[in-house]
């Protein structure tokens, strides 16, 4: 093996695909979004039983100590499937978060799929999900804080549900924060790839039954090209996602660079597939009953979230201009 | 920065082939499609032969290194890196030899293969016609069977290399009662013959790198014939998907071009035009880690076929977007002759040469995503 995934990742893959596949995963989103979380709690308690959820904690913590190749496998089928909640956050952040703190017992809880916990993204005062997380933290001046909710916001996205988090005590000391954030924007970038791709499968299944003058719109060449360029730009965002993976697992000094590329190149990628989804797809794309609204409305939020294209571009250029 | 785990081998042909273009490298020639610039890269395919480097990955017994498709993709990396000359030899190394190595006679492997590694037999493809562009099965030159070979009538065009090259290659409708991709016949054939007559076109940047062929009765024996009589378009295309996938443009030559941007950036830097350095090397970047992810799949015994297409666009878009961003960053000395202008006015046929993007499009559409054909 040289450049890809292995075969167990493959597999791994698969078999989140039969499990989300035969959910009724658009449901238990919508009924997160309205703020009934049952279905989606059931969800992420089979995704445990998988191992999705102790993936990064280590195995003396009763979790999986897999790897971000790993990872990335998983974050690109959630967000393919459209899976509510704080996933990032509780999967990808938090084990690294609380490395070395005395809250270990929490991480094997949320190995275990017992208990969820929610991180506030850098850059914003917003955590995810906060009510239904047993603990939320935050960074502040490179310490890991515990938070507390406050008022709630309203996202793009209704399955984001945004709280404000007030700062309690701080739990470890002066630590690097940088690794964890990389995690964060690794899976929020093959969340991305998974919607882009989601959204992709969608507009040329009904491009194919849409008839009109008498035939299938996706016969019409203005059409197939729109769809072919969101091939293309998924096509050349995936090994990007994969070798920033690759390179968090290495701890190669340009991982960073590398994480931001696969953000960049993974959001362009996403929000030029949920653009052409909405304008192959016409009005019935505009639509929130029909459920392509599920991952046109995540990819605008997630576009923004775990740092800006812009804020990622800097990032790059700066290790580009660096290394010279 | 490479996560990507290369064997003790592998290592050690990167740095053969680094030292050796080190000391052999002449840098950028005049242009080859000028008498001067021609006869000079002629020289430097004589200079890479003698270094058994310009066709790496052909058998030993053709002058190549038997090099695997990961060396191959080093060998590039490196020769760009070094910013050695383009490759006047690239129609018959790249798009020629394949079809000849899968389809070819013994005696054609021993008349042509050797001759075009070392720039002793520069090659012209001929596919073009006035009438026959994107829809390529529609072409009209024919060629008609007499005793001993075949009589070629009709007009090839854009051409390119035809102004300095030694021998053409394309396809002739050999069977006149025969449609479309039926009744084709791949022939090659010389370009000093009795009948030929070779037109320059001058190109967009003002050199001949192309060229008009007029074919009147213009004799070629039968064993100048590639694959079987009226085989000619399944010939053609069996390659075409390694072409525009992998053989065509290395991501070496991307990742150099980019690493220049970068160094024009650093030089005098533009704020506003940030985004724009950093979306080249992104795509560059990608273009590379894709490579790699072809190469594993081939490796591993698979192939690529309408994929291809989806390689060509994005190294074409790259190119062009990538040059009009160092255009920017020159300002008002952009219009000035340079290397950067010449690079741009070349990267303004990428979208077109290979199969235009429209094309490419369509078959991404319809053979990777599934959408019905037709509805033109």
């Amino acid at each position: 093996m040289r450049f890809g995934r292995t075969p167990e990742q493959h597999a791994f893959s698969e078999a989140l695909d039969d499990l989300l596949g035969a959910a009724d995963v658009s449901s238990a989103s919508r009924a997160w979004a309205a703020g009934d979380h049952s279905a989606g709690l059931k969800l992420w308690q089979r995704l445990a039983e998988l191992g999705v959820t102790g993936l990064l904690v280590p195995e003396e913590h009763g979790g999986v100590g897999a790897g971000c190749a790993d990872l990335a496998v998983a974050f690109e089928r959630l967000g393919y499937h459209g899976v509510p909640g704080p996933w990032i956050e509780s999967v990808a952040v938090a084990p690294q978060l609380l490395e070395g703190s005395d809250a270990t017992t929490i991480l094997s809880q949320v190995a275990s799929g017992e208990s969820i916990v929610t991180v506030a993204a850098p850059g914003g005062p917003y955590a995810l999900d906060a009510d239904i997380a047993s603990k939320a933290y935050g960074v502040f001046d490179d310490m890991v804080i515990e938070l507390n909710p406050g008022a709630t916001k309203t996202s793009v996205d209704p399955q984001r549900r945004l709280f404000v988090m007030s700062a309690g005590y701080p739990i470890t000391g002066r630590i690097d924060p940088s690794r964890a954030r990389d995690l964060g924007t690794l899976a929020c970038s093959a969340q991305l790839l998974g919607a882009g791709l989601r959204l992709l499968d969608d507009s040329v299944a009904y491009v194919k039954q849409r008839t009109q003058f008498g035939r299938p719109v996706g016969e019409f060449q203005a059409v197939k090209h729109l769809l072919a360029d969101v091939r293309v730009a998924l096509d050349f965002a995936a090994p990007l996602v994969h070798n920033a993976a690759v390179e968090l697992d290495a701890g190669t000094p340009t991982a960073g660079r590398a994480v931001s590329a696969a953000k960049v190149a993974a959001g362009d990628a996403a929000y030029l597939a949920s653009r052409t989804a909405l304008q192959v797809h016409g009005a019935i794309g505009y639509t929130r009953e029909f459920d392509l609204s599920l991952w046109i409305l995540k990819v605008r939020a997630l576009v923004g979230a775990w740092g800006t294209p812009a804020e990622h571009r800097a990032r790059i250029l700066e290790s580009l201009v660096e290394a010279r | 920065m490479s996560t990507l785990e290369f064997t003790e081998a592998e290592e050690a042909f990167r740095l053969e082939a680094r030292e050796w273009l080190a000391a052999h490298n002449p840098g950028r020639l005049p242009s080859m499609d000028t008498a001067e610039g021609a006869a000079a890269h002629r020289e430097w395919e004589r200079t890479l032969a003698s270094g058994r480097w310009s066709v790496v990955t052909w058998p030993e017994t053709y002058g190549g290194r038997d090099a695997s498709l990961t060396e191959w993709v080093i060998f590039e990396e490196e020769y760009y890196l070094a910013g050695a000359p383009t490759r006047i030899s690239q129609n018959g190394i790249s798009l020629l030899a394949p079809i000849i190595f899968g389809h070819g006679t013994e005696a054609q492997k021993e008349r042509y293969l050797r001759d075009m590694t070392d720039g002793t037999l520069v090659w012209a493809q001929a596919w073009s016609e006035p009438e026959a562009g994107s829809d390529l099965a529609s072409l009209r030159a024919t060629a008609t069977q007499v005793d001993g070979g075949w009589r070629l009538n009709g007009q090839k065009t854009w051409s390119s290399r035809a102004p300095f090259a030694d021998r053409g290659f394309g396809l002739f409708r050999s069977d006149p009662s025969a449609e479309r991709h039926r009744g084709l016949t791949y022939f090659l054939f010389p370009l000093d013959a009795d009948g030929v007559t070779v037109r320059p076109i001058d190109q967009l940047d003002g050199t001949p790198g192309f060229a008009e062929i007029f074919f009147d009765d213009v004799f070629v024996p039968d064993d100048d014939v590639l694959g079987g009589v009226g085989d000619g378009w399944k010939v053609a295309m069996s390659t075409a998907g390694n072409e525009r996938g992998l053989s065509l443009r290395s991501p070496g030559r991307f990742c150099a071009a980019a690493d220049r941007l970068l160094d024009l950036w650093a030089s005098d830097p533009q704020p506003h035009l940030r985004d724009q350095v950093v979306d080249a090397w992104i795509g560059a970047e990608a273009y590379r880690l894709y490579t790699w992810g072809t190469v594993t799949h081939v490796e591993a015994g698979g192939s690529v076929g309408a994929e291809g297409s989806i390689n060509k666009l994005w190294w074409s878009d790259l190119d062009l977007s990538l040059h009009e961003t160092a255009l920017s960053l020159l300002g008002a000395d952009a219009e000035l002759s340079g290397p950067w202008l010449d690079d741009y006015l070349f990267s303004l046929s990428g979208p077109i040469y290979a199969g235009t993007n429209q094309i490419q499009r369509n078959i991404v559409a319809e053979r990777v995503l599934g959408l019905p054909r037709g509805g033109r």
